[in-house]
């Protein structure tokens, strides 16, 4: 794959395409990305984000993290932030899976104690989280009480006892982004999504029963701070999104901007999928509203998939989730547009952040972060393949340069049929059972298709975020089961 | 079979490219594509229930894009695999109409061997062109 002659080097983790690069970029394209991983980009992410530094109100410039590949509109990996008075909002800068995010979640189980019981506890799971194409949830809600949801994500969970006070506390923006509005939401997102809470879906999504080993602490005083206290700990990650209801909120908002973007407000774009309207217009404000009840949805859901699992544990050891310690560590959101305070140009401001497969990594001592982490900065989840394993990582002063945001994942760096070619499902099952990682999956053909070589190397994204200074390593946290929609 | 997934674009997505003699049949494809990516056999998904979808827009690269996004709101509303079975469009008419009657049933993991979940069709390269008398639709579906 050819980098674009243009490329300038910055630093050895910062690269620039200028906006000489192509006509009508209003800033540069800046990539986070070691010599490595930049060698190796799909040359979608340079004509993407690229695309993305033509869209007006754009500050500083168009960002793309480690992880970045080949994505719509915005590539996956992508960040810009907007001016809130003079740029626009782009649902293809949020992505489809609106609030597609990622959740950490203690035991104080170890190892020793989970090995014999790990065939029951990922079959159990398996069985009592619904995972898969169209599959649908054990919650049973009128429309008007789905409505309810959308409106206040988390919070609907502790009212209906599916939540700890402290579980809102520990997902970013307490689990509800105030000004959700449901009467800004379509009969037909409703209809796709009123029965899918508590439910993973397939892809990429994934419930993953991991283990903190020794050898993989990073960062001995924040593991602790995080909770990550004893030898070979046993945690649990999961990643999943707002299903068929942001995947229609995304659409629907998607046809009124393709007729609005240039017709109404005369803004050219040079990918489709990046139409968009000022955000202070009457449909980028009803989109921001509908955008925030597919985001509490997300919230919603993987609220009530941690309540699943607390329910799992309890029933295979035999001790209530208190006794087992399973509180989180933290719930991370990777595809939203959210208003936030930073330093620009020397003042503080509010400013709209687009994040499409990116995370937000506050520092040390910001507000938003909850107050156990102020010291070592947000806990940062960023999920790595099925193989190989992730990382908990924490939020960095250097972030700063890139309005405190870090990588969301490995990347791809195959495509989906090509591992599908490449690997068999059932025959990926037993391998990776030899190498003592136990799967169940509701698709063979899904499963091969998320193989670890189809990934890039997880280890070297993450340790591109930390040299450019955006988030640091605490723990690599490696699989022993998991569960693939 | 009148459509074949692409390899070299957006990575992690599913992109096709659908073709038919006439229009009907590029669409007909096209929709086949979409349950394609969410099922390993469309042969296997019986003709249980019918449902009609009519749809309207004024050209036909949209008219292409609602009528593909209704197959995946009847995967998620209803649980429905649909097959299409016959479709007529009417250039002619303003706005463009499209009535397809499609057949299927309820998704079966265990007789559907599933694949992956089709969030939504993107704008990414999307296409729709006649060349030499025949049409062919580009498309990218989020996955």
């Amino acid at each position: 794959m050819a980098v674009p002659a243009a490329l300038k080097k910055i630093t050895d983790t910062t690269w620039e395409l200028p906006v000489s690069f192509k006509p009508g970029m209003l800033v540069p394209a800046r990539i986070y990305a070691t010599e490595k991983l930049i060698s190796r980009m799909d040359e979608g992410v340079f004509e993407q984000v690229t695309n993305v530094a033509c869209l007006p109100g754009i500050i500083d410039y168009a960002y793309c993290m480690p992880d970045g590949h080949w994505g719509y509109g915005f590539p996956i990996g992508g960040m810009a932030a907007m001016d809130p008075e003079t740029g626009v909002i782009s649902p293809g800068g949020i992505g489809f899976d609106i609030n597609c995010g990622m959740r950490l979640v203690l035991t104080s189980l170890t190892l020793d104690q989970v090995r014999p019981e790990l065939h029951r506890l990922v079959d159990t799971l398996f069985s009592r989280v619904p995972c898969g194409v169209g599959s649908s949830g054990f919650i049973r809600l009128s429309r008007d009480e789905f409505r309810l949801v959308t409106e206040m994500g988390a919070r609907w969970c502790l009212k209906k006892g599916y939540a700890l006070p402290e579980d809102l506390e520990m997902t970013e923006e307490g689990g509800c982004f105030a000004g959700a509005d449901a009467s800004a939401v379509s009969e037909k997102a409703v209809e796709r999504g009123f029965d899918q809470i508590g439910t993973l879906g397939s892809g990429n999504h994934y419930l993953e029963i991991q283990v903190a080993r020794p050898e993989n602490i990073y960062d001995e005083e924040t593991a602790r701070a995080f909770g990550i206290t004893l030898p070979n700990q046993i945690v649990v990650m999961f990643h999943c999104g707002s299903r068929g209801f942001g995947h229609q909120v995304a659409t629907d908002y998607l046809k009124l901007f393709l007729s609005v973007t240039e017709k109404k407000y005369g803004i050219k774009v040079n990918d489709r999928e990046l139409s968009c309207a000022p955000f202070r217009s009457p449909e980028g404000q009803a989109y921001f509203a509908a955008m925030k009840c597919a985001v509490n949805m997300a919230f919603a859901n993987r609220q009530v998939i941690l309540h699943r699992i607390r329910e799992v544990f309890s029933s295979v050891f035999h001790r209530s989730p208190e006794e087992l310690g399973m509180s989180m560590v933290y719930d991370v959101a990777h595809n939203t547009a959210k208003l936030e305070k930073h330093l620009v140009h020397g003042r503080t401001k509010q400013i709209l952040i687009h994040r499409k497969g990116s995370t937000r990594a506050f520092g040390p001592g910001m507000e938003g972060v909850p107050e156990c982490y102020r010291e070592t900065g947000q806990p940062v989840i960023i999920g790595g393949s099925m193989e190989t394993g992730s990382y908990l990582l924490a939020g960095m002063p250097g972030g700063r340069e890139a309005f405190f945001t870090t990588a969301h994942g490995s990347g791809r760096a195959m495509s989906r049929h090509q591992a599908k070619k490449l690997f068999r499902g059932r025959k990926l099952q037993r391998e990776m059972e030899e190498r003592g990682i136990y799967v169940r999956t509701a698709s063979w053909g899904g499963l091969a298709e998320e193989a670890g070589p189809a990934y890039k190397n997880i280890d070297e994204v993450v340790e591109a975020t930390e040299l450019a200074g955006l988030s640091k390593r605490v723990v690599k946290l490696v699989p022993i089961g998991n569960i693939k929609g | 079979m009148p459509y074949r997934y692409l390899e070299d674009v957006a990575t992690a997505d599913v992109a096709f490219e659908a073709k038919g003699e006439t229009v009907e049949e590029m669409f007909i494809s096209a929709a086949h594509a979409v349950t394609g990516a969410m099922v390993e056999r469309l042969d296997a998904v019986e003709g249980k229930e019918g449902v009609c979808i009519r749809v309207e827009e004024h050209n036909l690269e949209m008219l292409l894009f609602d009528f593909l996004q209704e197959i995946i709101y009847y995967k998620d509303a209803r649980r429905l695999l649909l097959v299409v079975e016959e479709l007529d469009i009417d250039r002619n008419a303003t706005p463009m109409t499209l009535s397809a009657l499609t057949k299927g049933e309820t998704l079966d993991p265990e007789r559907h061997p599933l694949l992956t979940d089709v969030k939504a069709v993107t704008m990414h390269r999307f296409s729709v062109e006649q060349t030499d008398g025949a049409w062919k639709a580009t498309v990218v579906l989020d996955i």
